[in-house]
Parts: structure tokens; C-alpha cells; sequence
């Protein structure tokens, strides 16, 4: 009756529709608990309890904080544009949610021969799409802060902006040098060759560091949360906002925290490859299935060690100045980046010269 | 301009040098020093489940006292009033009349008995200034409360559990400061 509907196949469509309410289901219960860590973390590093009322240790704090988020009057300021400053948190949650389709979570489960990548989709463009996407979500903070006419959160919105700007650039130098050496942009590919050889971590510990630094600024994360600035520009962007849309501005920080946990646990730890463990073999002796739940395993174990590290940093380093950071930015980590991949390049003609050493 | 303690320190200025100015040694630093601070121990108290013991000289809420058959001690001589330095404390005198013997030790007794909590300095006057033993200070400290009127406490907020009724409620009212009988 309808022949196109036939032609789709429909176990691929339901398969991806089922992984991609799992994976905005587990983004977005990590988010809920990276909120609870930050508190917990927070208050270890300060000799604290934190938390520990609502369930034991508090494990229902996360709940009890989005119900009162959720209890709030919803304000919309008569002066604001009233379209944008709606549509600035959905844009922020949404670029937030995005990146999370190109990350291979783990190698891929098998029924009956039929094999189940657990990767949203596997593009040959995977880092580009991340890259696209994450510059889309300056958006998020732009719009929001632009639409809540407050000079204070239209302060903030330009410095976030400037921010991620220039330190995309150093992010995207420091993934040069990395790319030389895949030769691919697809994670997976980049997943696959760590499991073979290094983690490229070992071949670029420079680049490596950009990106971490990078990946702070552009989660809008301490050391480089100018665009929030509690102390200075009394919450920033967001200042406007409250109820669930002050909600979803906080949860983006926090999806965008994991997801760029994920993206430097793939790209420079290895993904989901179990360290010190020869995956193939093990998936001969024990079969697919068993060991793609490992690895699902192993990549969250590093990717909580990633968000640990996050919290680390936000608990002892303080905010830069407006000027240190785009000192920082432009006059330290282009530079840096573009040393590395130069020192990259070098190395790799060298190689390719059978000039080994 | 001269010092007035010996205690100044002066300010260096210097320009920092290369290994300071990587920054990241000094963030390694920082960072292995606040993650030292997770495993210390922590001063925190569980309040509401864990108390922290009180020094014996603590003065919290007061507390009326009643003799081992239950009887009220305070006789309303107004010492207690007049020992108060926030003028806190009123109270109306009463005739024992008979038939109470088993509710008042001795001929007169207070009819009505208020310390006003927002006045009171916790001084513990009251308490030297009692010839009956019939005031003490225990270890509780005032409730918050929403109104001023409840903060002026009456006879039944002060007055202790009765031994005999309510051996239970007396003995946990009692605390560690009430005075020997």
C-alpha cells in the first residue's frame, strides 16, 4: 500500500530509537548525579559533609532539587524578548544533547549474527559534527543572556561568547595534530586504532592538554566560568532565569561536562577499550555480548574519573581575570597547539621517510 | 611610615619567575593539597541525631522543680524576680488551701509562674537566688517558635514531669544540672 514505508528498515529504526532514549536517558540521569558529586566533592575538598539528609547519603538530593526547580514560579521579565529568552535554554539543552550521537559507548552487542552498534551513528565526520555542534551551543548562552535585557547577563553572554570562541580555535588546533596521526575523523576508526596500538595520549600528552583546558572553557567550567561569574556578575547569563529553564541551563553545563568527558576519554584514553586487556581476545573466550558490557563499563569509568577531575579543578582553581584569559587563549594555547602540531607533522613526514628512532 | 608591632610583613614584589609563571606546577600544587583535604577527618556533628556534650556550667531553658512526692517546691517569694537582672521572671502568689497538700510542699505556692525567653539572659541568677531549690537552668536551649507570646513560658512549659505519674518523663527532664535534693 505505502512501498516507501517498506523500503526503511524498521529494526534499524526502532534499534536507534530504542539507543537514542538510553543514551539521553543515562546523559541525563549522570547530569542529575554530577549535581550531587559537585556537592559531595565540593565539600570533602572543604572538609565538609555535603548532602547526606535526603536518603542514604543523600542520594535523593538530586530529586528533591528538581522538584523544587520545578515548584518555582516561572518568571518571563516583561522587558525580555520573550521568544528567544524561551527558546535560549532548549537551545542550550539541545546542543548539550546532541554531541552525544557520534560517541561509540561501546563496541557493539550481536543476536543471531545480527550485530547492535551501541554508537548513534557512526559518521565519517564524527569530531567535525562535535565541533559544530558544541560552537552551536554558545548559542544557548548568547541567546539567553541577549534576551533577558539585563546589562549584567548581556555582559556575561559577550564574555561566553568571546570565550568559547577563541578557545575553540586552540581546541581545534590541538585535534589537528591528533588527526594527523588517526588519519580519520570517525571515532570509532580512532577508538578501533587505540585498541590496536597506543592510547594517544602517550603520542600527544601536549595536545591532550590543550584539549583539557579547552574543554574546560567550553563547558563554561572553574576555572573559565566567566560567562556565569557568581561573585561578579551575580549568576550571569542566567541571572533572569528561574524555575525549570534555570534548570536546564544548569543541566547543559552538566550534560556538556560528561559528554566532553566522553569525547577526551575516546579520543585520548581509548574509549571504551579495556585497559591492559587485549578486547579481541577476551570477546573469543567470553563472546560479543558480555564484553561490550565491560567495555560500556570501562568508558564510564573513565569518563567518572574525567568528571571527578572537572569537579577537582572547579574545587581549587579560582576564576581568571578577563584579560588572563584571553592572554591564555590566544598568547599560550594557539601557539602551544600550533607548536604541537608542527612538532606532530615533523615527526610523522620523519616516519614516513623510514627515519625511525 | 615606623611599624607599631614588630609584626608587619612586607610584600615582595618580585617578577615571577619561569617555573612560576607555567602556572600548571602551582595547580598541581593546589590540587594535591585539596585532595588531601578529602580523606581528613571532618569537625562536622550529625547535629539532631549527635549532641556535643555541654560544659557543666551550660545554662539553657529553665526548669520548675517538684520534690520526690511530686509536690511543687517553689513557695512564690519573689527572690527569683528580684535577683533578675532582665526582669524576665513574674509570678503570682497563691494560698495553699486544703486538701492540695499532695500538689504544693509548702503553705503558699505560685498560682502563676512566666519567664519571658526573649528577656532572659540565661544568667543563672535565678537559680543562686532560690532558697527552695525550686529553679534550676538544664542543658536545653530555646526553641525557635514564630510568635513572640509563645516565647513567654508558663507553668506548664517550665514546670518538670510529676516523679510519681511520670517517673519516665521526669527522670529525662531532669538532666545532669538539677540540684541535689
Amino acid at each position: 500500500m505505502y512501498p516507501l514505508l517498506l523500503t526503511i528498515d524498521w529494526v534499524l529504526m526502532i534499534e536507534k530509537a530504542v539507543l537514542i532514549s538510553i543514551i539521553i536517558g543515562v546523559s541525563l540521569l549522570i547530569a542529575m548525579y554530577e549535581t550531587y558529586l559537585e556537592r559531595k566533592v565540593a565539600a570533602w575538598m572543604q572538609d565538609r559533609r555535603g548532602p547526606s539528609r535526603a536518603g542514604p547519603f543523600g542520594l535523593l538530593q538530586p530529586l528533591a532539587d528538581g522538584l523544587k526547580l520545578f515548584m518555582k514560579e516561572e518568571i518571563i521579565p516583561s522587558s525580555s524578548s520573550r521568544f528567544l529568552f524561551v527558546l535560549g535554554p532548549g537551545l542550550a539543552m539541545l546542543t548539550a544533547m546532541m554531541t552525544s550521537a557520534v560517541i561509540p559507548w561501546s563496541s557493539h552487542f550481536s543476536f543471531r549474527g545480527h550485530n547492535i552498534e551501541i554508537q548513534i551513528a557512526d559518521i565519517n565526520i564524527g569530531i567535525l559534527y562535535i565541533f559544530g555542534v558544541v560552537s552551536m551551543g554558545v548559542y544557548g548562552v548568547m541567546i539567553g543572556g541577549w534576551a533577558s535585557n539585563n546589562k549584567f547577563s548581556l555582559m556575561a553572554a559577550i564574555r561566553g561568547a568571546s570565550q568559547i570562541i577563541s578557545y575553540e580555535l586552540a581546541m581545534g588546533l590541538a585535534i589537528i595534530a591528533l588527526l594527523m596521526i588517526t588519519g580519520s575523523l570517525s571515532l570509532k576508526t580512532i577508538v578501533e586504532q587505540q585498541q590496536q596500538g597506543h592510547y594517544y595520549i602517550l603520542l600527544q600528552p601536549l595536545g591532550f592538554l590543550i584539549f583539557l583546558v579547552c574543554a574546560f572553557a567550553e563547558c563554561n567550567r572553574t576555572p573559565f566560568d566567566l560567562s556565569e561569574a557568581d561573585s561578579e556578575l551575580n549568576m550571569g547569563f542566567h541571572q533572569e532565569y528561574s524555575s525549570m529553564k534555570l534548570g536546564f541551563y544548569l543541566f547543559s553545563e552538566y550534560i556538556n561536562v560528561f559528554i566532553s568527558s566522553a569525547v577526551m576519554a575516546t579520543l585520548y584514553f581509548g574509549g571504551y577499550d579495556i585497559p591492559f586487556v587485549n578486547d579481541g581476545a577476551l570477546a573469543n573466550s567470553w563472546g560479543q555480548n558480555p564484553v561490550a558490557v565491560l567495555q560500556a563499563l570501562s568508558l564510564f569509568f573513565k569518563v567518572v574519573i574525567f568528571i571527578f577531575f572537572f569537579m577537582w579543578v572547579r574545587w581549587t582553581v579560582p576564576r581568571f581575570r578577563y584579560d588572563q584569559l584571553m592572554d591564555l587563549g590566544w598568547k599560550i594555547m594557539i601557539p602551544l597547539a600550533l607548536v604541537n602540531m608542527l612538532v606532530t607533522g615533523f615527526v610523522l613526514l620523519l616516519h614516513q621517510n623510514h627515519w625511525h628512532f | 611610615m615606623e611599624s607599631l608591632t614588630n609584626r608587619v610583613k612586607k610584600v615582595e614584589r618580585k617578577p615571577m619567575t619561569m617555573w612560576e609563571k607555567m602556572y600548571i606546577p602551582a595547580i598541581a600544587k593546589g590540587m594535591a593539597i585539596t585532595f588531601g583535604h578529602m580523606f581528613k577527618r571532618r569537625p562536622t556533628i550529625n547535629y539532631p541525631e549527635k549532641t556535643r556534650p555541654f560544659s557543666a556550667v551550660f545554662r539553657g531553658l529553665h526548669v520548675l522543680n517538684r520534690d520526690e512526692e511530686g509536690r511543687e517546691c517553689c513557695t512564690a517569694c519573689g527572690l527569683c524576680a528580684v535577683a533578675c537582672p532582665a526582669e524576665a521572671i513574674t509570678m503570682e502568689g497563691a494560698e495553699r488551701l486544703p486538701g492540695e497538700e499532695h500538689l504544693y510542699r509548702e503553705e503558699k505556692y505560685a498560682a502563676r509562674y512566666e519567664i519571658n525567653m526573649l528577656r532572659c539572659i540565661f544568667c543563672g541568677l535565678c537559680e543562686e537566688a532560690c532558697p527552695k531549690d525550686a529553679i534550676y537552668l538544664s542543658e536545653t536551649f530555646t526553641p525557635s517558635n514564630y510568635t513572640r507570646k509563645s516565647f513567654i513560658y508558663g507553668k506548664a512549659d517550665l514546670l518538670i514531669p510529676d516523679p510519681v505519674t511520670q517517673p519516665e518523663e521526669f527522670a529525662k527532664a531532669r538532666g545532669a544540672h538539677a540540684p541535689k535534693a
